[in-house]
């Protein structure tokens, strides 16, 4: 394919956006947003369930469980919800999840393009005020049953504090500033997260809060997958701190995740 | 009904590159080298916002010399082009090569067919993999390409630099060396010391752990690199 070198055109400045230039180079990538979809295609898509997000010490962490679902089928008990949106900041997605992942693919790219034209970063502001327009752009497919209802967690470098946004399927933005969950399994998990979060977390404190509230969600919600010692499937958190957006090793997670099993059995 | 008075083609295309050749000439140069663990890109640049230099793509820079306004827009242009390449197909499928190609196509067009040419002279640095995969390519205001090793200078003293740089480059300079040699380079025609204040620089640094390998180096970190 040869692109012609799409020098600005009448429009006044350069519009750092993406997806702005994707919509204009090639139509059809977005044109799926528009369209019809019936019941039960939307229910048949695999739907990725329960991520959540909190605020700690030293900035904010946000994790997910493994579980895609469609109807009473498990898609995949791998995949994976949650994704570092730039340096700073993290989303996890739960929702129809291959539009979920395009979402995230979209977001990345605009954080990335808004960065390189114009030398600065977004500020986090920004950055959720951006999600927010991808999600709106989503709302026809949205009320057709292919929701995408991410959170998305970011350390503010002019506040020096991590901070948390939630989302609904209409583009409504909301901040929390302790915890947040969505998918099906949000309300165990927020149960959980009730009992477990307070003011200054540490890192370890953060990890098992959040490693304990995807446990309780996966007892109480058959779409939101437990932790298997055995099968090694564990729960993928980001931590994003002052010094960037950093997946939690396996490790530390495994540990928690002992550590909470074994306080239980 | 007005005439055009008659000119040869010749003369009319000699007339258009020294017209670019003056513009570029004015301005301050750029060097582009390799060192032992990629590319450096560096140049004068009195402004720290205004840059000369920047980032393409995961691997690929970006420096241009000549009107301001020009060569931003070519930039923004190839960073349009290779975010929609990468978003369509995959990362690694984005190569300097066709942005050469790309911008090569644009500025011959520009060149033979719009009133003014573009006063530009730019240069597209690509790492990948080891040292073989080195790659710098220079491209002119009339769209010509040429494919670069080791070295390069563009801009207004572009000559006597690279007779400098012939005379003194080595291809196992780290970072340190190559910035002080550039930089001592860089202020060598009119016979003067640039401040580190005044030196932009980027480099596509192979060894960067991150996806993307492009880092601009910050006034502190060359003012470090020129006292080290």
């Amino acid at each position: 394919m040869t692109d012609p070198l799409p020098l600005s055109g009448a429009s006044f400045g350069a519009n750092p956006s993406f997806v702005d230039l994707l919509r204009d180079a090639r139509p059809d990538e977005l044109a799926h947003l528009r369209r019809t979809v019936s019941a039960e295609s939307a229910a048949a898509v695999p739907h990725g369930t329960t991520v959540l997000g909190l605020i700690y010490a030293d900035g904010v962490l946000v994790a997910g469980d493994r579980r895609a679902t469609s109807g009473y089928t498990i898609a995949d008990e791998t995949m994976r919800k949650v994704f570092a949106a730039d340096d700073y900041s993290a989303i996890a997605i739960a929702g129809a999840a291959g539009m979920a992942v395009e979402m995230v693919r979209l977001f990345q790219l605009e954080l990335e393009h808004y960065e390189k034209l114009t030398g600065d970063r977004l500020s986090l502001e920004g950055k959720a005020n951006r999600l927010a327009q991808l999600i709106k752009q989503n709302f026809p497919l949205a009320m057709q049953g292919l929701v995408v209802v991410p959170l998305f967690g970011g350390f503010d470098e002019r506040r020096d504090a991590g901070r948390l946004f939630y989302y609904d399927a209409t583009g409504g933005r909301w901040e929390e500033d302790d915890y947040q969950a969505t998918g099906s399994g949000s309300q165990p998990a927020k149960n959980s997260l009730k009992k477990r979060w307070r003011e200054g977390l540490s890192r370890e404190q953060a990890i098992r809060a959040a490693v304990e509230a995807l446990l309780d969600a996966s007892e109480d919600d058959v779409a939101t997958g437990g932790p298997s010692v055995y099968r090694r499937i564990f729960p993928i958190a980001l931590a994003v701190t002052a010094s960037g957006a950093d997946e939690v090793p396996e490790a530390e997670v495994e540990a928690a995740v002992i550590a909470v099993l074994e306080e239980r059995a | 009904m007005s005439f055009m008075p008659y000119v040869a083609p010749e003369q009319m295309m000699k007339d258009r590159s020294e017209y670019a050749h003056k513009g570029i000439a004015r301005g301050r140069s750029v060097i582009g080298l390799e060192y032992a663990d990629g590319l450096l890109f560096i140049a004068e640049n009195p402004s720290a916002t205004l840059h000369k230099i920047s980032e393409i793509y995961d691997h690929i820079a970006f420096a241009g010399v000549g009107k301001y306004s020009e060569f931003e827009e070519l930039r923004i242009a190839g960073i349009r082009l290779a975010d929609l390449r990468g978003f369509s197909y995959g990362r690694e499928d984005v190569k300097a090569r066709d942005l050469a190609n790309a911008y090569s196509q644009a500025l011959s067009n520009i060149f033979t067919q719009q009133m003014k040419p573009y006063e530009v002279e730019i240069l597209v640095g690509e790492v990948d993999g080891d040292a073989s995969g080195t790659a710098i390519y220079h491209i002119l205001f009339d769209g010509s390409v040429t494919d670069e090793h080791e070295f390069v200078a563009i801009g207004g003293h572009a000559g006597d630099l690279m007779e400098l740089l012939r005379s003194r480059f080595s291809a196992d300079w780290d970072l340190t060396t190559a910035v002080k040699t550039a930089v001592e380079v860089l202020g060598s025609p009119e016979s003067r010391t640039i401040e580190a204040g005044a030196i932009e620089a980027g480099v596509l640094d192979r060894g960067r752990s991150h996806r993307r390998k492009f880092r601009r180096l910050e006034s502190p970190e060359i003012a470090g690199l020129l006292a080290g």
